[in-house]
């Protein structure tokens, strides 16, 4: 059995209030960093500990503090980004559901140690459930002296306050976020300037994830090397994996990082294998924005060697035969499931979702929806599939923010490693309207790396 | 394109407005505007949408251009700019749960209340949309339904029935 850092107390009858999560130790974190440490010091055992952010960019979270200007005389803020709505990831909303007091323990301390007074957590408006678990923890811990003016009677103080979104998968994008918290339209702004130089209300600003600021308790509570000392190489600690689509256990799980990808699906420990007796076909290992891998990619690396759920072993072999971390939003297709239809489904989300701020997302996402559509209902053209990839091409990089890239990987990634089923529908167009393709070839070993230049 | 319904003018309860002064306490002096997201779900939690007399009522209150609200109101999705029925379901579509039958559900859904999307059932009671990731995609198919949005999970056509039952008898 795995250590648990997060979800080690998710079972205990009324975890979710501030008495029992204070009698599970909770809040030492709290008491520790305020009473015998200086921010700095927060700051380097944060460093220390390898953290790497767990929204989806994995970038590491003590440098992005660092980062963070320190003007004289004017505020500073730590924006907690609570709008989850990558499609497969979940984790946010379990721990917020379950557990608050661990990310407004965790608020507190990354707080301090940013010198913010004023924080704010942004949970996505359809979490409404949630902000008002996340209101409640905020006024127990106001009560019992964790917020709110002289904290414990060091001299700190912190007001956090939940704010809710208005329903926009784009507020996910931290300067977007920031714009939807000023009372705007949330289009992403032109970095630089960061927000640790301008965010919120031109203030300096750090964005984090809600699980990256829950691990900063551990990390605190046990130091940044004891953390640092779990996982493999530069993916330190554990990660909270949202595993959904065909799997007998589908949830929120907290693995290790450097678990085998095939422990996790097969092992009754997690996911418990492919739902009804079926076999796999597909993966998405980090949410939908990241590319999808066949079978036989997604648990063995192109030499042979077995994939491991960790930063750099879901990246190993780039875009040709690899895939990425992202949010740790794992979705699993079963041999039934048609790789053509998925990719048009998550092509109609970015096209929903695009902030139309930047032509060729706002243009190129339709695009892409409109040719995905004709090729799942059967009136698709073979040159169709390289007009997917001439769009995504031309949407790539060319954006302000990464939404458009988020937006082309998967359709690029779906030709590059599903292309007959592409071809087949167009050859069949008929009879790819009632059956599907099946599980192909996708499982079988792979001889020796396909090396193409192509997207 | 935001299509300004034709209404009569609105006024906002006592408790509406108090609750506008509680939100405006979490941001600095001269950041009012922050208050816009949660001043316009508390108007649409009481109000059922946000009418154009509404949004106007909102722009006065914060001091801001009436555009300022509307360019708001309609780039967000949760937002309603036109009435709804009194209980909006709000169906996930996107990858996970489409791929666990999210399609079938939205169907079912059609075919037992007789409305198609963004339409509302004769008796005002129902409307129903198809909404992008919710993230709750373990326990797909799922639906939310406001304003405090509710979430039921792991639907099944049988579910679904209960529900609109339960939901009749309220």
């Amino acid at each position: 059995m795995a250590r648990k850092l997060l979800l080690e107390h998710i079972n205990v009858p009324g975890i979710n209030t501030f008495d029992v999560y204070r009698q599970k130790g909770g809040y030492r974190s709290v008491e520790k960093a305020l009473k015998t440490m200086t921010p700095e010091e927060v700051v380097e055992e944060v460093k220390t500990s390898g953290l790497r952010g767990r929204g989806g960019a994995g970038f590491p979270t003590g440098m992005k503090w660092s980062f963070l200007a320190k003007p004289e005389g004017v505020p500073r803020y730590l924006v907690c980004n609570a709008d989850e709505s990558e499609p497969g990831t979940f984790k946010d909303r379990y721990l917020m559901t379950y557990i608050p007091h661990a990310l407004i323990e965790g608020m507190i301390v990354s707080s301090f140690a940013l010198g913010a007074k004023t924080s704010y957590i942004y949970v996505r408006g359809e979490m409404m459930p949630q902000i008002r678990i996340l209101e409640r923890a905020i006024a127990e811990a106001k009560n019992a002296g964790y917020l709110g003016k002289n904290i414990l009677g060091t001299g700190y103080d912190l007001e956090l306050y939940v704010q809710p979104g208005g329903g926009a998968y784009i507020c996910g994008e931290e300067t977007a976020l920031l714009e939807s918290l000023e009372g705007k339209r949330g289009n992403p702004r032109i970095k630089p300037p960061f927000p640790a130089i301008a965010g919120l209300y031109g203030c300096p600003t750090v964005v984090n994830n809600v699980e990256s600021i829950a691990a900063v308790v551990p990390i605190i509570n046990d130091g940044g090397a004891e953390y640092a000392k779990i996982g493999i190489g530069r993916s330190t600690g554990t990660k909270l994996i949202s595993a959904s689509g065909n799997l007998v256990k589908p949830g929120v799980y907290e693995i290790d990082l450097g678990l085998p990808v095939e422990e996790f699906i097969y092992s009754d420990e997690y996911c418990g294998g492919i739902a009804n007796g079926k076999r796999l076909k597909a993966t998405v290992a980090g949410g939908s924005s990241v590319p999808v891998l066949p079978a036989n990619l997604t648990l063995k690396l192109a030499n042979g060697e077995p994939r491991l759920m960790s930063y750099e072993s879901l990246s190993e072999g780039g875009f040709i035969t690899g895939t990425m971390m992202g949010s740790g939003g794992f979705i699993v297709y079963d041999e039934d499931q048609c790789m053509v239809k998925n990719t048009w489904n998550f092509a109609r989300f970015y096209h929903h979702e695009s902030c139309g701020q930047c032509s060729p997302c706002r243009e190129g996402t339709g695009w892409l929806e409109k040719i995905l559509h004709r090729l799942e209902h059967g009136h698709g053209k073979m040159s169709d599939i390289d007009l997917l990839v001439d769009v995504v091409k031309k949407i790539d990089g060319n954006t302000i923010c990464p939404f458009g890239d988020a937006a082309g990987w998967p359709v690029a990634a779906a030709i590059r490693h599903f292309r007959d089923e592409f071809e087949w529908h167009v050859r069949e167009p008929l009879k790819s309207q009632e059956t599907n393709y099946g599980l192909a070839k996708y499982a079988e070993p792979i001889a020796k790396a396909e090396v193409t230049t192509d997207n | 394109m935001l299509k300004v319904e034709e209404t009569q003018p609105v006024e906002f309860s006592a408790t509406l407005i108090a609750k506008f002064g509680e939100i405006l306490t979490r941001f600095p002096e001269g950041k009012e505007k922050s208050g816009l997201l949660p001043i316009l779900h508390e108007v649409q939690a009481e109000q059922g949408w946000l009418s154009a007399h509404a949004m106007d009522k909102v722009a006065a209150y914060l001091k801001i251009e009436p555009i300022e609200v509307y360019e708001v109101a309609s780039f967000y999705t949760m937002y309603f700019l036109k009435p709804q029925g009194k209980y909006v379901l709000e169906v996930c579509r996107t990858g996970p749960c489409g791929i666990v039958g999210a399609d079938k559900i939205m169907d079912h859904i059609e075919s037992k209340l007789g409305v198609k999307e963004n339409e509302i059932t004769a008796d005002g009671l129902f409307s129903w949309r198809g909404v992008e990731c919710l993230a709750a995609c373990g326990y797909g198919p799922v639906l939310q339904i406001g304003p405090e949005y509710t979430f039921y999970e792991n639907l099944t056509a049988e579910k679904v029935d209960t529900l609109l039952e339960e939901l009749r008898k309220k």
